[in-house]
């Protein structure tokens, strides 16, 4: 829709042009969020697509993917040969109740900073333990691990004239292998559980739990745990959430159910990659 | 900037926060909709050097250098692409206000993607068709239709259908109005509360504000924003601007702007003092002693509630036979509590209205199912002469009885009279879920005694129906909820106790089955239990207790002479669904144990139009020149009622369709009709028609008798003149230089009956709740049909909007009175994974009533689902459902019990 209150567009550059970020001037970028909703709060907008970061780039220590990177990017990126965690990028992109037609213009940055519980490159990006590199209003730098990001129901940690600039994804999680499980009320609706299952080349298995909680969660493991260990453990998870997308208690469930099948997934295919 | 649309070279200012969709739509390519302006219907796609996108959440300024391209750069009539064609051949769609999206959508997607269609058009919704024709039109699976000459009985496509799939065919903004002003309301935020003072002068001195509108400027004159035939049949508790508020989002003041920013900045500068008022929002409570009363200040005679001083709008207490004497002669009783939900229409197009100043009268374009009696109301609101206003629709993007209300008429006329200039108010999404009245949520309570031989002995019910902060429907569809449900079959011995109540909530009204949906949902499922008990099929205790094709009527006394069963297909509707049901679909059940499968049926039936007269007066006019125009009051919405009137005119007339033009719902090109609800549009409307062309066929015997000296009755009427044994006179002699007319009118003085079985296979996840269709089965007695292929996508659709509710949709209020779920993403109109294709099933009958044959199948296709899904549940996890939606959470919770 139209928001009406914006009355300028500062086309970025370079980091510097950032400053003009204000509690009435927001980071745009691909606009599928900006623009869904009435923002009267709001006069002015800074483009972060015209600073033309990459999309993707992938060298021996992972995968940078930066802020702008939209899904339709992610979705189609090509598996380099040992990326046996290829699949999750896709998978995650799934997830999101938009349409392909969004993928075209919705940013992995922007899903992020929306932070709501059902965004899905929340779940992407904590189930790879990426790093988020975040540029500070004051011109500092700052790294934390993904799953720190988000703090609760639409909050994250960035303040006014923050920057999420990019994504980094450990070649050790590439090569992992995943397992991924989703759920709504309805057969594409948006998610009340969306889990992602990490086995690790030394057996370690991460459980990342979202869209049913207000913010993410992870259950790590040495080795993979039995059923019932686990299922107790998503059962002790003491944020689930009841909006128009699910109950807390069903949402609770179901993420057992989940758990559970994604623990049999990558079992059953004899254990690390 | 510069930018390319359609291949043309253009040049645009652009604002800051402009998005694509704004672009287009002011350089007049009106063929890109706005169904929600977020990004979630996807009406107004459009493809962006090739790539498809939303243009609503689209910044215009990012399209500079880029090539957009609509719908209409896809074909055009006379060029439309195949796809385009499918669409229009295959009954692709109803309203068509989705068409132009659906199509640029679908025209991204290759052969690769069509076993993907669920997921790739999971952003573009359709309220009317419910996918599958759309779904055939994709996949070049459709059947062209054999249409010949388009008469009665064949699938004649949509006229409009060209305009329709280039996106041609204007809706109700689909124009451009010089020196428009726009309509913004400021919405209360209490659900109750007194307006102690206004202070518009900062607004009101804004650049660009004209007016700022407060209850000050109101008309004193109260009225209801349902409309009937019958004014009466509504409650007057209605202002155009109210000193009291009595829902969260009741327009407290209006301002008229040169343009939506300007008139929403506007609205944000007023000052308001509120004294707030106590609030009520239970129906429970609010019919008890010491409740706020939400219309404690009106009279109850003069605004026709049953009892403002204890919120109760309407009622309805009776009995037939004695029922405490059938449970106690019953050898099984079963009873339960029923609860149905709010529900959003969701018609794509919102409600909007553009008024202004035409020789000195005032002319309203408007989103309407009742143009007619828009008219009507407004005049005597306003106290404007009749002959001083007209009302009129372009082709109306959906309504589903959303739109028999007035809601943007009132203060567009209001704006219009003070300020002289045209103006403009159009709902957003949003204000469809939080103004728009809702269906009414209801409580039902159900009893039903039965011998041990599955003959029932007593059926009682008693409704509570929450109709919130004003009256509108209430009365009206408590009523009907609680009539053909009843009558449906034949106890000895039936009470009602019904009650409809006000809240402080948001209003509800008028939606497809008008009650009957909440109340057959109850019996349905009760009568479901007693065949359990009894360990009877179910299929059989409808045989055993249905009423028959001689059987009297009886809701709490014999129904009025007026309704009769013209025909009878109940019978069967069950022996096809049952049949159905038992050879099964082959669709295999989902591995694990954690799936339970289960069946389940329901019956409903419904009266084929309102009671209390349904009017409607047709001309058919030969022109010179030997075509026909038909003029008709009523609407098309979706509903198909213009090819239908084609088809009846040609038949009659013994012409070619394409020599048939619609001229309708313009209350200064048609004569009367009440409107397009209720079902009337061919029982009601057609009739009309059909007796217009009979009558014009009978003139053109006789003018041609009278040129020849031959009996009229020698006289046969084919498409280019009259022809006797030994003569032939065209049309063009006969019409002359001025044409000739005949009228014809239908009043709806008798009713038939329409009959709808539904079955469900199902299956349940007992692990998550999940309810999957494996087989969905309806039969339908709709008569002689008219147009087969329209007649399915009445029935496709109304299954998947009745699959909606089921299932998914839930306007969710927070207990206060404010609506959560306040976008589309927020609550779930099906989609096209949503809906599984249904098998159809017709009855062959005849009707005594309807033209040809024919019986209404519009609403009546919407109100056995839910119960036989709910049915089928039970049987699948042997527990009963008996809340709406059966959402995943529902069930699951269910099985933790």
């Amino acid at each position: 829709m139209d928001l009406h209150t914006v009355s300028t567009i500062a086309r970025a550059r370079h980091r510097g042009d950032l400053r003009a970020l204000a509690p009435d001037v927001a980071p745009l970028a691909g606009g599928s969020e900006l623009f869904a909703y009435p923002r009267t709060h709001l006069t002015g907008l800074v483009d972060l697509l015209t600073l033309d970061w990459p999309a993707l780039v992938a060298d021996d220590d992972g995968l940078e993917i930066a802020a702008t990177c939209t899904f339709a990017e992610l979705a189609r990126m090509p598996a380099e040969p040992d990326w046996s965690a290829h699949p999750i990028f896709y998978q995650c992109c799934t997830a999101l109740s938009g349409s392909f037609k969004i993928w075209n213009v919705a940013t992995v940055g922007g899903n992020l900073c929306t932070s709501l519980p059902a965004g899905p490159m929340i779940t992407l990006a904590c189930a790879l333990d990426a790093e988020l590199l975040i540029w500070r209003r004051d011109g500092s730098d700052e790294r934390l691990p993904a799953v720190d990001f988000v703090t609760g129901d639409a909050v994250n940690v960035l303040e006014t004239g923050d920057v999420l600039r990019s994504l980094h994804v450990p070649a050790a999680a590439l090569r992992s292998r995943t397992a991924y499980r989703k759920t709504a009320l309805s057969p594409l609706g948006r998610s009340a559980a969306v889990l992602v299952g990490r086995l690790d080349a030394d057996g370690g298995f991460v459980l990342t739990v979202t869209a049913g909680t207000v913010r993410p969660v992870q259950l790590r493991y040495p080795a993979l745990p039995p059923h019932l260990r686990l299922r107790g453990d998503i059962d002790d998870i003491g944020t689930w959430f009841t909006d128009a997308h699910g109950a807390a208690d069903w949402r609770r469930a179901v993420s057992g159910v989940l758990g559970e099948q994604i623990l049999a997934e990558l079992a059953h295919e004899g254990g690390s990659p | 900037m510069k930018l390319e649309i359609n291949g043309e070279r253009v040049e645009a200012d652009v604002a800051p926060g402009e998005s694509l969709h704004t672009l287009l739509r002011g350089r007049e390519h009106f063929e890109v909709k706005k169904g929600c302006d977020s990004g979630d219907c996807g009406a107004c796609s459009v493809l962006l050097d090739a790539t498809p996108v939303h243009s609503c959440i689209y910044p215009a300024y990012r399209a500079e250098g880029k090539a957009v391209t609509t719908v209409a750069g896809l074909g055009r009539p006379g060029t439309l692409a195949p796809l385009q064609q499918r669409f229009a051949a295959g009954a692709g769609f109803q309203c068509g206000f989705c068409t132009p999206g659906m199509i640029v959508t679908a025209s991204a997607l290759g052969a690769d993607d069509l076993d993907e269609l669920p997921r790739l058009m999971s952003g573009n919704l359709c309220r009317c068709t419910g996918y599958r024709a759309i779904a055939d039109a994709i996949r070049d699976t459709h059947t062209p239709p054999a249409v010949g000459d388009g008469h009665v009985g064949s699938s004649l496509p949509a006229l409009a259908g060209a305009r329709v799939v280039s996106g041609q065919e204007p809706f109700t903004l689909d124009v451009t109005v010089p020196g428009l002003l726009h309509l913004a309301v400021l919405p209360s935020p209490h659900a109750h509360a007194r307006i102690t003072s206004i202070d518009t002068s900062v607004a009101a001195a804004l650049a660009g504000v004209h007016l700022v509108l407060t209850h000050a400027d109101s008309p004193s004159t109260l009225y209801s924003s349902a409309r009937h035939e019958n004014r009466l049949n509504d409650p007057d508790d209605t202002l155009v601007l109210d000193p009291v508020v009595r829902f969260r989002g009741q327009r407290v003041a209006a301002v008229v702007a040169d343009s939506v920013a300007v008139a929403e900045h506007a609205c944000r500068l007023i000052v308001v003092d509120y004294e707030e008022l106590p609030a009520v929002f239970d129906p429970h409570e609010a019919l008890r002693p010491g409740a706020a009363l939400v219309h404690g200040d009106k009279d109850a005679a003069a605004a026709r509630l049953a009892d403002p001083g204890r919120n109760l709008v309407a009622e309805l207490h009776g009995e037939y036979g004695d029922v405490e004497a059938g449970l106690a002669a019953a050898t099984t009783v079963v009873s339960g509590t029923w609860q149905t939900q709010r529900v959003a229409h969701n018609h794509l197009e919102t409600h909007a209205t553009i008024g202004w100043i035409e020789d000195e009268r005032l002319v309203l374009r408007t989103s309407s199912q009742v143009p007619f009696l828009v008219h009507r109301e407004i005049s005597r609101i306003f106290d404007l002469d009749p002959a001083r206003v007209r009302v009129f629709t372009a082709r109306v993007g959906g309504g589903f009885g959303g739109k028999q209300e007035i809601l943007t008429e009132d203060v567009v006329t209001l704006a219009v009279l003070k300020t002289g200039r045209p103006v403009q108010y159009q709902f957003t999404r949003t204000d469809e879920f939080t103004i728009s009245p809702t269906r009414h949520p209801m409580e039902v309570q159900v009893t039903l005694g039965s011998t041990s031989a599955g003959r029932l002995t007593a059926l009682r019910l008693r409704v509570l129906s929450d109709t919130g902060a004003y009256g509108n429907h209430g009365p009206g569809v408590i009523f009907h909820g609680c009539s053909e449900s009843v009558s449906l079959y034949s106890v000895p011995n039936k009470r009602v106790d019904a009650e409809c109540v006000y809240t402080n909530n948001p209003p509800s009204g008028a939606f497809r089955g008008y009650g009957l949906g909440q109340v057959i949902f109850a019996i349905e499922s009760a009568l479901d239990e007693l065949a359990r008990e009894l360990d009877l099929n179910p299929f059989d205790l409808r045989r055993l207790n249905s009423v028959g094709p001689t059987d009297p009527l009886v809701v709490t006394r014999v129904e009025s002479a007026d309704l009769i069963i013209g025909s009878y297909g109940l019978d069967q509707c069950l022996d096809l669904t049952q049949a159905a049901l038992a050879r099964g679909n082959g669709a295999p059940v989902p591995p694990g144990a954690h799936w339970r499968v289960g069946e389940g049926m329901a019956s409903a039936m419904i009266a084929t139009m309102p009671p209390r007269g349904h009017h409607s007066r047709a001309t058919v006019t030969l022109s010179p020149t030997g075509s026909y125009t038909v003029g008709i009051g009523t609407v098309e919405f979706g509903n198909g009622t213009t090819t239908v009137h084609t088809q009846i005119a040609a038949t009659t007339l013994n012409t070619t369709a394409d020599r048939v033009e619609i001229r309708h719902a313009d209350t200064d090109a048609a004569g009367y009709d009440t409107g397009a609800f209720g079902s009337a549009g061919i029982v009601v409307s057609g009739k009309a028609v059909l007796h217009a062309a009979t009558a014009l066929a009978e003139k053109l015997r006789h003018a041609a008798a009278a040129r020849s000296g031959l009996p009229a009755a020698s006289w046969s009427l084919e498409r280019d003149g009259l022809r006797s044994p030994d003569a032939f006179i065209s049309l063009t002699e006969l019409a002359g230089p001025d044409g000739l007319l005949a009228e014809g009118e239908e009043d709806g003085a008798r009713r038939s009956l329409a009959f709808n079985v539904h079955a469900f296979r199902v299956a349940v996840n007992t692990l998550t709740g999940e309810v999957r269709i494996l087989q969905s089965i309806q039969a339908a007695d709709a008569g002689v049909v008219m147009n087969p292929a329209q007649c399915r996508g009445q029935i496709e659709g109304g299954v998947a909007q009745a699959i909606g509710t089921a299932l998914y949709e839930e306007v969710i209020l927070d207990g206060a009175g404010a609506v959560t779920t306040r976008v589309l993403r927020n609550y779930h109109v099906p989609q096209f994974a949503d809906v599984p294709v249904t098998e159809v099933y017709l009855a062959t009958t005849v009707d005594a009533i309807g033209p040809f044959g024919a019986k209404s199948m519009s609403e009546s296709t919407y109100n056995p689902v839910a119960p036989a899904l709910a049915n089928a549940v039970r049987d699948a996890i042997g527990i009963r459902p008996h809340e709406l939606p059966m959402s995943r959470d529902r069930i699951w919770r269910l099985l933790q019990s």
